[in-house]
């Protein structure tokens, strides 16, 4: 590698990193005052870049249109940061931590499918910025001017904020807040003013660094989600609500994606997870954040009623239905229900973690598509008939969430669940990449059942076999002591150790336990499709089992089946009317959590007992 | 002399510049009911924390039994025999009374991690002894998160006694509590110490109720006892009613 | 009388603290409230300020009640909470933290506070985490001088402090107390509060159980002895 060759990926690092920084440094902001982790904030950028293109577009000043639109876009989203602030926020600053990222992430699916809305899913390329749009020789290489221009910026910037925060009265305000927020309101500052206040200008950050995008790449209608996941890494990376950690992580981050797409190109999507994990395990608060006054422990108050119990004639009902009714149901509709079984068998896995064990993984999928993978690469490789492939799934996923699992239970709620997502996007990155044996996103085809399994019905069967008995072999664990001791250890970590309970023991075998049948509910799927992509690995597959638990009803195992069975007729139905699944996904969102947040068993409960 | 149950010897612990726990020293005999007072920020809950496990102590020795505890993880601590109450309830909200004490009995047995059975079936008759032992059984099938605050205190109780141990720290057991309560919370701790043999260390800011119950008072004063011994020497003891009245700053 | 709280009743989470307490302070008057630790000095001082749940009787000040307003509407109306955790931000230097409660126009600035504490003028650019404990104490009643109240509500200033600053203390006291401000003093030390106040409550197991002048509770030793001592 030259020397000229270097100075220019590390300078394009710096420029990606001062973009970085922006949104990084408004999501920590926020955090670090409002308690909030803000998903919607990824929404907020690139809402900003599609109103600075058509601003840019529209506003009849020539070439200065672009600078005036630029900030007028990053405006317009701090006021819709307002709004959502005042309207959306304010309710919940007292709820769970969980219900607080449900309903930004509600936000996200919103703003997503508005933003589609206005401006169509094609790639939008936007204006080059006037005066910047060409070129400089940097050692003798071409380098673009305006990332020059951005990297110039960054360090304004850092300088506005810091001048912000340690020069004017609003700036101690919010520095002492960070602190202790109870004693600046016995001081006379009126903390809801002040949360807007930060609220605001959060977003009005995002907003920028989504305008200043525009330039730089194509407008698309998932930069939402990539640059909010990159975000987090650098928000936890550098510790959460620490402002200059954002800018210490931001420019660490950006190099090493710089520098990773020229070493290791195929490795280049998993290098910032892999950073995030080891920091996180070597550094569990990131590089300049400072640990939180509670214990630490993976679990949290995530349920806060008792286990609601759904009457045994109901559940005998539901299952004599579920062997008698197929047979006499038309094809198709007996696929949706395989697919309802295996995500029903998914996300009761995942509430043994986040319910019965109050740990909530952002990274479920992994075990999910492990599974996916395990059963097809026996089929593919290892040509194993079709059974045995199928026992593989639930192996390989408990033998990795053992490896990962035990890195992920030593830290505490809000890590815990980055340092999932770390996991889950670095074995996401590995089957993405890895082409020889996984196919890459080609993924592997012609998974199929062994032939006296294929048919729609004998499939079926297997599915109710595999998926629910594994619901069943759940509910058994999450009965047994083994699962009263885990909703123990969550409900008050420090009595539970002084039971006699080893927390950290019980959390990892959970999360073991937890993987082995989201890799059953993968394995299950893979032969219904016959086929295996990454995708089953990424983000979305995560959030899937996490809304299905909560439309549910998080406070006993039976949601998980009843959101599962929800969600997935609600996603077939609604596909078939509407193009903005998402949109009606997030209004459901938003409504369970400001008003039914005990989910559909919740509410069946309260009436059943009015 | 027979050998004390707890033997404590030069435990210190600071916070930054304020030494919290500095030098505490002291045996505590085999059925022994003692107090440990003191005024606010004395060090008393951090002497505690050190004792079950929760801190780390900068440095000194505790034997009980005449091994050594000191840095040892909580559950081990509990497990040797050593139970303890916090000064804030602290109960598993979303379980019932009965579960409440029915986790602390599987841990008790090794069974904490068992899966073959549901756990509603096993422990019940312990359990509800111990929960017949503190009066409540009536309460039994309650979450603790409904519990009212008296019967939560009674419920810890219960909890500490799973273990049928051998040493208890109670932590303020009666803060809280309705005054009237309170007596009778203690009137059943000592009885119950004293029917099963039990050794106890409880701090208390009730001096009716130290009084009604401790065989003997340590005094704790900016992380040093600064006396101990029966309630009345105690109680006679000049430089305690100096700490307790502030009269220190002026006498010199 | 600029403070009254009538039959006050209050939950400290869900513990049930204060039992019915009747307290009274006159303008320009320090009082003092005496009692062991757990007696319900903290939560009465905190019940006035919104910082606990009041479940029944009354608060006023100046005549108003104060029931169901929220923490920073209190503070704006001249009461100042100087909390016995003192409760310094760590991370802000000293000057920030005075900068935290300060509103303008209303008589004390940075300049004024460090005219009564000048070691506080020697830190001015000290982070707050690295102060002393007697130097925290000064800040923490500096900081709340800066909201400018009339009054002042103190939580234990003496706990923890070596007798030489707690003398110390007693006379930046003193001297608020000749500048007209009405006092709320909570102490465990009774010889501090006597040099301070002018009469004294004694509260025990969150009930008012004497009132009156430091000279009558002198001359009671079995008062002070179910009450104060051990």
């Amino acid at each position: 590698m030259s020397p000229s060759l270097i100075l220019i990926q590390l300078l394009s690092g710096l420029a990606h990193a001062m973009v970085l920084f922006l949104i990084a440094s408004g999501l920590s902001l926020i955090f670090g005052v409002t308690r909030i982790v803000n998903f919607a904030h990824g929404s907020f950028y690139m809402l900003a870049a599609y109103l600075t293109y058509t601003l840019t577009a529209t506003l009849p000043l020539g070439v200065a249109a672009f600078y005036v639109a630029v900030p007028l876009a990053a405006a317009s989203v701090g006021l819709a940061g307002l709004g959502v602030e005042v309207v959306l926020l304010r309710r919940v600053y007292r709820a769970p931590e969980l219900y607080q990222l449900l309903l930004t992430f509600a936000l996200v699916l919103v703003i997503a499918d508005g933003v589609k809305f206005f401006w169509g899913s094609e790639n939008l390329t936007g204006p080059a910025a006037p005066g910047l749009a060409g070129s400089v020789p940097v050692a003798g290489q071409l380098f673009p001017t305006y990332d020059l221009a951005l990297i110039a910026l960054g360090p304004l910037v850092a300088a506005a904020l810091w001048w912000l925060f340690y020069r004017t009265r609003w700036g101690v305000l919010i520095r002492a807040a960070t602190q202790d927020r109870e004693m600046v309101a016995v001081l006379g500052v009126d903390q809801a003013r002040l949360f807007t206040s930060v609220f605001v200008l959060g977003s009005f950050l995002a907003g920028l660094g989504g305008a200043l995008q525009v330039p730089r790449q194509a407008l698309t209608n998932v930069m939402d989600t990539s640059i909010i996941t990159e975000a987090f890494v650098v928000v936890v990376v550098g510790g959460m609500g620490s402002v200059p950690g954002a800018l210490l992580a931001a420019v660490v981050i950006g190099v090493i994606d710089a520098f990773g797409v020229l070493v290791l190109p195929r490795a280049s999507l998993v290098m910032m997870f892999v950073v995030m994990a080891v920091i996180l395990i070597v550094r569990p608060w990131g590089l300049l954040g400072r640990p939180p006054a509670q214990p630490r422990t993976a679990g949290g108050a995530i349920v806060t009623a008792s286990a609601l119990r759904v009457p045994r004639p109901w559940m005998a009902a539901v299952v004599a239905l579920l062997i008698v009714v197929p047979p006499v149901l038309p094809t198709f509709h007996v696929w949706v229900l395989v697919e309802i079984l295996a995500f029903a068998l998914f996300a009761a896995s995942l509430h043994l973690l986040m319910g019965t064990g109050g740990m909530v993984s952002f990274g479920h999928a992994a075990s999910f598509g492990l599974g996916a993978y395990g059963a097809a690469l026996c089929v593919t490789w290892a040509k194993a008939p079709m059974l045995v492939a199928l026992a593989a799934a639930p192996l390989a996923a408990a033998v990795c969430a053992a490896l990962y699992g035990y890195f992920c239970v030593r830290l505490s709620s809000i890590y815990f669940a980055m340092l999932t997502l770390a996991f889950a996007q670095i074995a996401f990155a590995i089957v993405h990449q890895w082409y020889d044996v996984t196919g890459g996103d080609n993924g592997l085809l012609g998974i199929w059942p062994a032939p006296w399994l294929a048919g729609p019905l004998a499939y079926y069967y297997l599915a109710l076999a595999s998926c629910g008995g594994g619901i069943a072999l759940l509910a058994l664990v999450e009965r047994a002591p083994f699962g009263l001791t885990l909703r123990a250890a969550r409900d008050h970590a420090p009595r539970a150790e002084t039971v006699g309970i080893n927390i950290r023991l019980h959390q990892w075998l959970a999360f073991i336990v937890a993987g082995f049948f989201g890799g059953l509910a993968g394995g299950t799927f893979v032969f219904l499709k016959g086929s295996v992509f990454p995708d089953y690995l990424a983000v979305p597959m995560s959030v899937e089992p996490l809304v299905m638990v909560l439309l549910g009803g998080v406070q006993a195992l039976a949601g998980a089946p009843v959101g599962a069975a929800v969600y997935k007729l609600l996603d077939t139905v609604a596909t078939r009317y509407t193009d903005y699944w998402q949109l009606v996904l997030g209004a459901i969102l938003i409504l369970l959590v400001l008003v039914f947040p005990r989910g559909i068993l919740g509410v069946v409960g309260d009436r059943r007992r009015a | 002399m027979p050998e004390p149950l707890l033997r404590v010897r030069d435990v210190r612990k600071a916070f930054g510049g304020v030494r919290a726990v500095d030098g505490v020293s002291f045996d505590l005999a085999r059925g022994e009911i003692r107090a440990l007072i003191g005024p606010n920020g004395a060090g008393k809950s951090t002497f505690f924390n050190i004792l079950a496990g929760q801190l780390r102590a900068d440095g000194g020795a505790v034997a009980y039994r005449g091994e050594q505890i000191l840095g040892l993880a909580p559950y081990v601590i509990w497990r040797r025999g050593v139970s303890r109450t916090f000064q804030i309830t602290a109960t598993f909200a979303t379980l019932s009374a009965l579960e409440n004490v029915r986790v602390a009995r599987l841990s008790h047995t090794g069974d904490s991690r068992m899966l073959r059975r549901p756990a509603d079936g096993l422990e019940v008759e312990r359990s509800l002894a111990l929960l017949e032992q503190v009066g409540l059984a009536d309460q039994a099938v309650r979450p603790a998160g409904v519990l009212a605050y008296g019967d939560l205190k009674k419920l810890e109780l219960a909890i500490a006694l799973a273990n049928d141990p051998e040493l208890l720290l109670l932590d303020e057991p009666t803060a809280g509590m309705a005054p009237a309560e309170r007596g009778a919370l203690m009137a059943l701790t000592a009885s119950i110490a004293r029917e099963r043999t039990l050794t106890v260390l409880f701090t208390e800011h009730d001096m009716d109720v130290v009084f009604a119950i401790a065989g003997r008072i340590m005094v704790l004063h900016q992380g040093r006892v600064i006396a101990d011994g029966a309630p009345d020497e105690v109680r006679a003891d000049p430089e305690v009613q100096a700490v307790y009245l502030g009269e220190e700053a002026w006498t010199t | 009388m600029m403070l009254e709280l009538r039959q006050v009743h209050a939950y400290y989470g869900r513990s049930h603290v204060l039992y019915g307490v009747d307290l009274a302070a006159r303008e320009g008057e320090v009082v003092s409230l005496l009692g062991r630790n757990g007696a319900g000095k903290t939560t009465t001082l905190k019940s006035i300020v919104g910082l606990v749940d009041v479940t029944g009787g009354e608060i006023l000040y100046e005549g108003r009640s104060l029931r169901g307003l929220r923490t920073h509407e209190i503070s704006r109306l001249g009461i100042g909470l100087v909390p016995e955790d003192r409760r310094i931000f760590g991370d802000l230097t000293v000057v920030e933290n005075l900068r935290v409660g300060e509103r303008p126009g209303g008589g004390w600035t940075v300049e004024r506070v460090f005219g009564l504490f000048p070691k506080l003028r020697e830190l001015g650019g000290q982070r707050g985490a690295s102060l002393s404990g007697g130097e925290q104490q000064m800040l923490t009643i500096a900081r709340t001088l800066m909201t400018n109240p009339r009054l002042l509500l103190l939580d234990e200033p003496s706990e923890g402090l070596a007798p030489v600053v707690v003398r110390a203390l007693a006379e930046n006291i003193a001297a608020l107390k000749g500048s007209g401000l009405t006092i709320l003093l909570s102490e465990q030390n009774v010889k501090f509060a006597r040099r301070l106040a002018d009469r004294a409550y004694i509260i025990e197991k969150g009930q008012i159980r004497f009132e009156g002048s430091f000279g009558h509770l002198d001359a009671n030793e079995s008062l002070r002895r179910a009450y104060l001592s051990v």
